[in-house]
């Protein structure tokens, strides 16, 4: 794989926050166009790996490049979900104008309605609100919506710019089942359609095993990435948990993942401080 | 009539009584100061409403009075007062916000500051005998005796700080509602944040002037609450918090003019009038919407 290929590229970095290593050694590459999921327990550090690939954190070892500039130079090319974000019942603003600031939130000034610009724009945010199926209720106000309803707009405003790469950090995680499977089916599809870069951290790997390209598992502070079926198996996340772990599938084809210790014994030196 | 002589001098004749109102010149320039002060509270308020800053807001209006007291004290404008210790005060709670406490931390802060400005401003009225008599104005308001140079003084501050939020209307837009995304897409939260406060430090230290230190939510908060229930859309939004502002404030002027009741008093009544008002319809109106939305997602 050429460097030029690759959307995201780890190498040997490592992640400090409050005195406390959260991950070291991690090298990894997500290709271009390709559909990454990011595993792992809670606490394992998924969330910090989506902000040092956003920029947002500065690394203590190592490096990290996206789409081919350092990590916090390539913002307008990345959509970002962060995780569980849930509007208050109380705000009082349109999904519409959430999508839209996706699009032009960072630019100065102030909207000023009748250009040109604005029109296509808006015909842009229509759109996405469309792909992801949001157009029912896309002008009720944002806190009054369910928190599938709400992860399908901000889906949506994550994508708006039509970018390169999209990080999504547990988008799945306050959906039912039906609607785990059909956004994980949507991003696969803009992964595909739009060739972009998907990194999706998530919980539990069944609802995208069927469209992943790869998988990231970070555990114990360190971090492994392959093929859906040589990482999430007994041999490679023994190792890395340092401890016995089995793999089940079951006939259905679901993973269960057994013996998995709690981030807190991986982390053994998190109550050092106090 | 008992309830109508507390109206004094009012003829009842709507055209009459504005021609009455615009033929003193010290009506004329507050009700001048009054449009500029509702405008600039109009726009700020619906910003502060939607970042759920009412608190820091509240805290600037407590320390507007120890600023206008200290001003008489001095000897000095009240507007340099005003201007100067709510500048002062933003700037105190930007440190607050930056230094990254626990959100009851940052509170408690900011409740302890609150307590300081009141105790400076008793112990400034008590060193200076004099202002007893203008306490209640600086507390409750006042229309009289505002002059041209404070108009000038009003409009020049009030227009700095409207280009300033137009210049930072959409990324501090983003910042309020998403400040997570907004940081990620290359917005400045930080220092917008700061920013704000510094505009909010203004627009009370303007607000004060007409509606008093303690009055001041009446034009800054409850206006642009109003155009939150009434809208989701932010331009129409921001249209409706000035539209507000100047009629409770305009109704408000003329009201006192012609009673014995600060104007304080009447700007506040009306504004929490419509807000109540507009508070019980949206309770109405949302709930066969709520209903019918929740029949659809499970059918
Ligand atoms: N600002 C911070 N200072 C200190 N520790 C932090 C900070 N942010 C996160 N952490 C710690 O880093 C670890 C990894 O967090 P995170 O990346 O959110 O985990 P995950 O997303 O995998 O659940 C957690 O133990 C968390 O407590
Ligand atoms: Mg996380």
């Amino acid at each position: 794989m050429t460097a030029k290929a690759a959307a995201v590229r780890f190498e040997d970095a490592a992640v400090r926050l409050g005195g406390r290593t959260i991950w070291s050694d991690v090298s990894l590459t997500v290709a271009k166009g390709e559909f990454v999921a990011v595993l792992g327990p809670n606490g394992a550090g998924k969330s910090t790996l989506i902000k040092a690939v956003l920029g947002l954190l500065p690394l203590a070892a190592g490096s990290v490049s996206v789409l081919g500039r350092p990590a916090g130079q390539a913002s307008g090319a990345i959509g970002y979900l962060p995780q569980r974000r849930n509007f208050d019942a109380g705000t009082r603003i349109r999904g519409l104008d959430i999508v839209h600031l996706g699009l032009d939130g960072a630019r100065w000034g102030v909207p000023i309605p009748g250009l040109p610009s604005r029109a296509r724009e808006t015909e842009r945010v229509r759109e996405v609100i469309e792909l992801v199926g949001a157009a029912g209720y896309a002008e009720e106000p944002i806190g009054q919506l369910s928190g599938g309803e709400q992860q399908r707009l901000l889906i949506a405003q994550a994508l708006v710019r039509r970018p390169q790469l999209l990080l999504l950090d547990e988008p799945l995680d306050s959906l039912d089942l039906p609607n785990q499977a059909a956004v994980a089916a949507l991003v696969r599809r803009i992964c595909r359609q739009e060739q972009v870069a998907v990194m999706l951290v998530a919980h539990d790997i069944n609802p995208i095993l069927g469209y992943l390209d790869r998988v990231v598992y970070l555990a114990g502070g360190k971090a492994v990435e392959g093929r859906p079926e040589e990482v999430i198996s007994s041999g490679t996340l023994s190792r890395l948990y340092g401890a016995p772990i089995e793999v089940l599938r079951a006939s259905d084809g679901r993973l269960v993942v057994v013996g998995q210790p709690e981030a807190p014994f991986v982390h053994g030196d998190r109550h050092a401080h106090g | 009539m008992v309830e109508l002589s507390i109206f004094q001098g009012v003829s009842w004749n709507v055209v009459s009584d504005v021609q009455q109102l615009f033929s003193y010149p010290f009506m004329v320039n507050a009700l001048e100061a009054g449009t500029i002060v509702a405008v600039m509270a109009g726009v700020t308020g619906w910003f502060m409403v939607l970042r759920r800053q009412t608190f820091a807001g509240h805290t600037l209006s407590v320390i507007a009075f120890p600023g206008a007291a200290a001003a008489s004290l001095a000897g000095l404008p009240l507007a340099v007062g005003y201007f100067g210790f709510c500048g002062l005060g933003a700037l105190a709670l930007a440190g607050i916000a930056g230094s990254r406490r626990s959100l009851s931390g940052e509170s408690a802060a900011i409740g302890s500051l609150q307590a300081l400005a009141l105790a400076l401003g008793f112990l400034f009225v008590s060193l200076y005998q004099g202002i007893l008599n203008g306490l209640d104005s600086l507390l409750f308001g006042t229309f009289l005796g505002i002059t041209s140079d404070q108009v000038t003084v009003l409009l020049v501050v009030a227009a700095v700080t409207l280009v300033l939020v137009c210049v930072a209307g959409r990324p501090l837009f983003f910042a309020s509602v998403d400040a997570d995304v907004a940081r990620a897409a290359g917005v400045p939260v930080q220092l917008l944040g700061f920013g704000f406060l510094l505009v909010l430090g203004l627009s009370v230290a303007e607000t004060s002037q007409i509606t008093g230190a303690l009055l001041v939510f009446s034009l800054l908060v409850t206006p642009a609450a109003t155009a939150h229930q009434l809208t989701a859309r932010p331009g129409l939004g921001i249209a409706l918090s000035v539209a507000i502002a100047l009629a409770v404030t305009w109704l408000g002027l003329a009201l006192a003019y012609f009673s014995i009741y600060p104007v304080g008093f009447y700007v506040t009544s009306l504004a929490f009038g419509i807000y109540v008002l507009v508070r019980l319809g949206r309770g109405i109106l949302d709930r066969p919407r709520a209903t019918a939305r929740l029949a659809g997602a499970t059918s």
